[in-house]
């Protein structure tokens, strides 16, 4: 029979908000065993689909199958009884509690009320080692890293015999090893005869894991494409409704006069003894874009938190257009010319409760231009130096200026950061992971804002995780591994197979300056 | 821009009206129906007299005057709910206005009596005593990390007890009460600047009622128009962030909590120094206001203007159970039904977040509609 081939349908959903239609006529029929990748920018309507089809949001029109019956999914308890499962981009786990602890939470077994702990736990090492998902039953969720968080979210919906699942962009929180694993997952989630639905606007790993892709614009649904016929070129046309630069098209760098120098900063880790970063030393000059490439959780973020001023130095001295800044204040350094895009944007970079105008002056709201000599805020000006920059960054929210940050798309969040910290003109730009979790269409304007900074005669520190962005951004390489700079390279001459042996801690060369 | 005509049940405001408005309207239904199971005959009368208040009198003369009494104490309310507030607005419970009222009640009642000091140091020291108090708190916040409502609980009764003690000093030898300030501290007493005649010449109707209104203002202004309140709101929301921009996250938690403090320190100023009340040394529990000012703060919709009406309503059922028929009922079921009113009034914030979910509901019907007959 025909119809039995899809695990799921969803046919012409319709689902409105006041304002705005994030879904329009929407279909999408998931095949049983296949990896079928939903690919759509920020806002095309990829989260309320799948929210749909979670039971989140009722749609006002279309109809769901499952296995070619009609089914209603009133609330996530429906879905999960239909077997859907979802791993979240952010992960609803317990922190404090243990990873079996939370595969079994609201399903615990039990007997005359108590915890049948050891039968649970057999059950999810049969699962773990069946898919190849490496956890440890009795590690906390604290204390593991992100990707055997995800691993343990995957084991939850293993645990509950879940045939669809459902990974809402599962790759923005992964090291590319953690990726790869990743990927092999599904493959062989897929090889048991699970259903998944990939949502993702990452196209490399769309081509590298899907069979089919189906593309979402603006709430409006463009097509379905096998993805062995087509290529990123075609997929990206699709999604973005235009054709996009991989590269960044930029001009030789003329380096000028040092900007930065940074002279044996070392700086104390949170959570182990050592220092997360050790004796490193660096010079950025005017006209130039550093990166700092490493996997994650080698002494980036540390060292940004030291040269920003979130974290003291243990030692070290930071010399900022020749003059010591080592003991000057976070805004000391603001006012001098520091700008930084922050590593996590809801953590340091918004206050989501506040609008996005109070956002966008949160570096500069104590200027004259928008504070008067008594201390109260020019709203007028806020208000137009809000406008001006929505216009000019293309950041979209629901009511302009006065939207609250939090009901935000990550992409525009993002892009509120990059407007406020771009439009201090500041002499040096830190840019740490500033297209984390974006999109396509929003990654090459934030590089071209990234390379015209440089262009102008900015010094640009930009850290990152994702190789792609360091050899298309960056005029020099510095590779950290475990706190200390391991390599320089030139982004013309090296590749990133080279760079990823440095970064693994597997060569290393002896660096001047 | 074109505007577009705003629903009214839309405004911020009016959704804390209307949310306010059921809760009283829920909480006296509760207490009728206590009243009703405790002595049916007299539930109806009790419930109006409650409410009536000062009403209750026929002779307008008395009417004036005992509103004029309950102004004078709606001001403590009033203030602490001010308090509350403006810690609330930084994202800091302060649990711990009552203990900063004490100390308030404790350096105004000492100035005044001991020394004899006029009312304005007196005030002063009130208000440097309930900063004072707030400081401590919002060091222990910001350096210890100590959560501000146990240091705040705590500190509550360690200060209690010490104004017992200091305040033991200048009682009245054969009553647990400190000394009259009409006779002992004349000097302190505020001025009544002629709000006294307006109130047939009811003392204690002095300046401190304008003062709290116009200081409800000053909050207002302060957290929503001024960089510093700019300020304080971020660190409140997110204090990473605060800090990522270079604000003194540290020095921020701690104003707040200072500034928290001294306006409950000038509560409890602007309530004994009117003389309305003495301080009874033997007191075994940290004053009420303060926790009342947590129901203002929330029946007021979090706004300063609107505290000052909850703050007054409060005060008007707390003083109209005095004249509940004791014939009938007890005298502590006007504390009763008071307090159930007021418990209901911490359902505000849950009544508006029910209220935004029925429109937004009713709004995307009204879009599927609209949109299906394009």
């Amino acid at each position: 029979m025909e119809q039995q081939q899809y695990a799921i349908e969803m046919l012409n959903i319709t689902k409105r908000f006041p304002g705005i239609i994030a879904n329009d006529n929407i279909t999408l029929q998931l095949k049983r065993g296949e990896i079928h990748a939903l690919l759509g920018e920020n806002g095309a309507g990829k989260s309320t689909l799948m929210s749909v089809l979670f039971g989140l949001y009722q749609p006002e029109e279309g109809q769901i199958k499952k296995d070619g019956r009609v089914v209603q999914i009133k609330d996530p308890n429906d879905a999960n009884d239909l077997g859907i499962g979802m791993v979240h981009q952010h992960f609803k786990l317990v922190e404090c509690f243990t990873v079996l602890d939370n595969i079994i939470m609201g399903i615990e077994p039990t007997k005359a009320g108590f915890l049948q702990k050891a039968e649970a736990r057999k059950k999810i090492i049969e699962l773990s080692e069946k898919y190849g998902l490496k956890v440890d039953p009795d590690a906390k969720i604290e204390d593991i890293t992100v990707g055997m968080q995800q691993r343990t979210e995957i084991l939850k919906m293993l645990y509950r015999q879940n045939e669809i699942l459902i990974f809402d962009e599962p790759t923005a929180v992964l090291t590319p090893q953690e990726i790869t694993e990743l990927m092999q997952i599904m493959r062989n989630l897929k090889a048991e005869g699970k259903s998944i639905l990939f949502i993702s606007h990452k196209l490399a790993e769309i081509m590298a894991v899907s069979d089919r892709c189906s593309v979402l614009r603006k709430g409006k649904y463009i097509g379905t494409v096998d993805t062995a016929k087509t290529n990123i070129e075609e997929l990206s046309a699709m999604m973005v409704g235009r054709n996009v630069n991989f590269h960044v098209a930029k001009k030789p760098a003329k380096p000028g006069d040092v900007i930065l120098e940074i002279d044996g900063m070392t700086v104390a880790s949170k959570v182990h003894k050592n220092n997360a970063v050790k004796n490193v030393s660096l010079k950025v000059r005017a006209g130039e874009i550093v990166c700092i490439a490493g996997i994650d959780g080698n002494g980036q973020s540390e060292f940004v938190y030291g040269l920003s001023g979130l974290e003291p130095m243990v030692s070290g001295r930071i010399l900022f257009n020749g003059q010591d800044v080592s003991k000057c204040s976070i805004r000391q350094k603001s006012v001098m010319g520091f700008s930084h895009i922050p590593e996590d944007r809801h953590k340091h970079g918004l206050v989501l409760d506040y609008s996005l105008e109070d956002n966008l002056v949160l570096q500069t709201y104590f200027k004259p231009e928008y504070t008067n000599k008594f201390g109260f805020l020019r709203r007028d000006n806020i208000r137009k130096k809000a406008e001006e920059l929505i216009k000019k960054f293309d950041v979209r929210s629901g009511q302009g200026p006065i939207t609250t940050a939090r009901s935000m798309s990550g992409g525009n969040q993002q892009k509120a950061i990059v407007a406020r910290e771009l439009d201090k003109d500041p002499e040096l730009l830190i840019a740490v992971q500033p297209t984390r979790g974006l999109d396509v269409g929003a990654i090459e304007f934030i590089h071209e804002q990234i390379v015209a900074q440089r262009d102008a005669g900015k010094g640009v520190l930009l850290v990152s995780l994702e190789l792609d962005e360091v050899m298309d951004v960056s005029d020099r390489i510095l590779v950290m591994y475990e706190g200390e700079i391991v390599g320089e390279f030139d982004p013309k001459k090296t590749t990133q197979e080279e760079l990823g042996l440095y970064m693994a801690g597997a060569k290393r060369m002896e660096v001047k300056e | 821009m074109k505007k577009e005509k705003k629903n009214i049940l839309k405004t911020n405001g009016m959704q804390s009206l209307i949310a306010s408005i059921i809760c009283i309207i829920v909480g006296m239904f509760v207490g009728y129906v206590v009243l009703l199971f405790i002595n049916p005959a007299g539930a109806g009368k009790a419930v109006v007299t409650i409410i009536k208040n000062f009403m209750t009198y026929t002779n307008s003369g008395m009417r004036v005057k005992y509103f004029g009494t309950t102004l004078a104490k709606t001001v403590p309310l009033l203030l602490c709910a001010l308090s509350i507030l403006f810690s609330y607005k930084v994202g800091l419970f302060n649990i711990g206005c009552s203990g900063q009222y004490t100390a308030g009640a404790c350096a105004a009642l000492y100035a005044a009596l001991k020394w004899g000091w006029g009312w304005i140091p007196c005030l002063l020291f009130a208000v440097i005593a309930g900063a004072l108090a707030g400081a401590i708190v919002g060091a222990l916040k910001s350096y210890c990390n100590v959560n501000e409502v146990i240091s705040g609980i705590m500190l509550n009764w360690i200060l209690l007890y010490l104004t017992n003690t200091i305040l033991s000093g200048v009682k009245e030898p054969t009553s647990p009460y400190t000394y009259q300030l009409k006779n002992y501290g004349p000097k302190s007493l505020l001025p009544n600047i002629g709000l006294n005649k307006l109130f047939n010449n009811n003392a204690n109707v002095t300046m401190a009622v304008p003062l709290a209104i116009i200081i409800a203002v000053i909050v207002l202004i302060v957290l929503n128009k001024t960089k510093f309140g700019y300020e304080l709101k971020a660190t409140g929301f997110n204090k990473n962030a605060a800090k990522y921009c270079g604000m003194k996250e540290k020095r921020n938690i701690i104003l707040s909590l200072v500034i928290s403090g001294a306006l409950a320190g000038l509560a409890a100023s602007l309530y004994y120094q009117t003389g309305i009340q003495q301080w009874e040394c033997t007191t075994a529990s940290v004053p009420a206001m303060g926790f009342n000012g947590i129901a203002a703060t929330f029946l007021g919709g979090l706004h300063p203007i609107g505290t000052i009406f909850s703050s007054f309503f409060i005060e008007q059922i707390t003083l109209g159970g005095a004249y509940v028929d004791k014939t009938m009922y007890s005298s502590q079921i006007s504390d009763l039904i008071s307090a159930f009113i007021i418990y209901l009034c911490g359902f505000v914030l849950f009544l508006k977040l029910l209220m935004k979910k029925m429109i937004a509901k009713a709004e995307a019907k009204k879009a599927a509609k609209e949109g299906g007959d394009k």
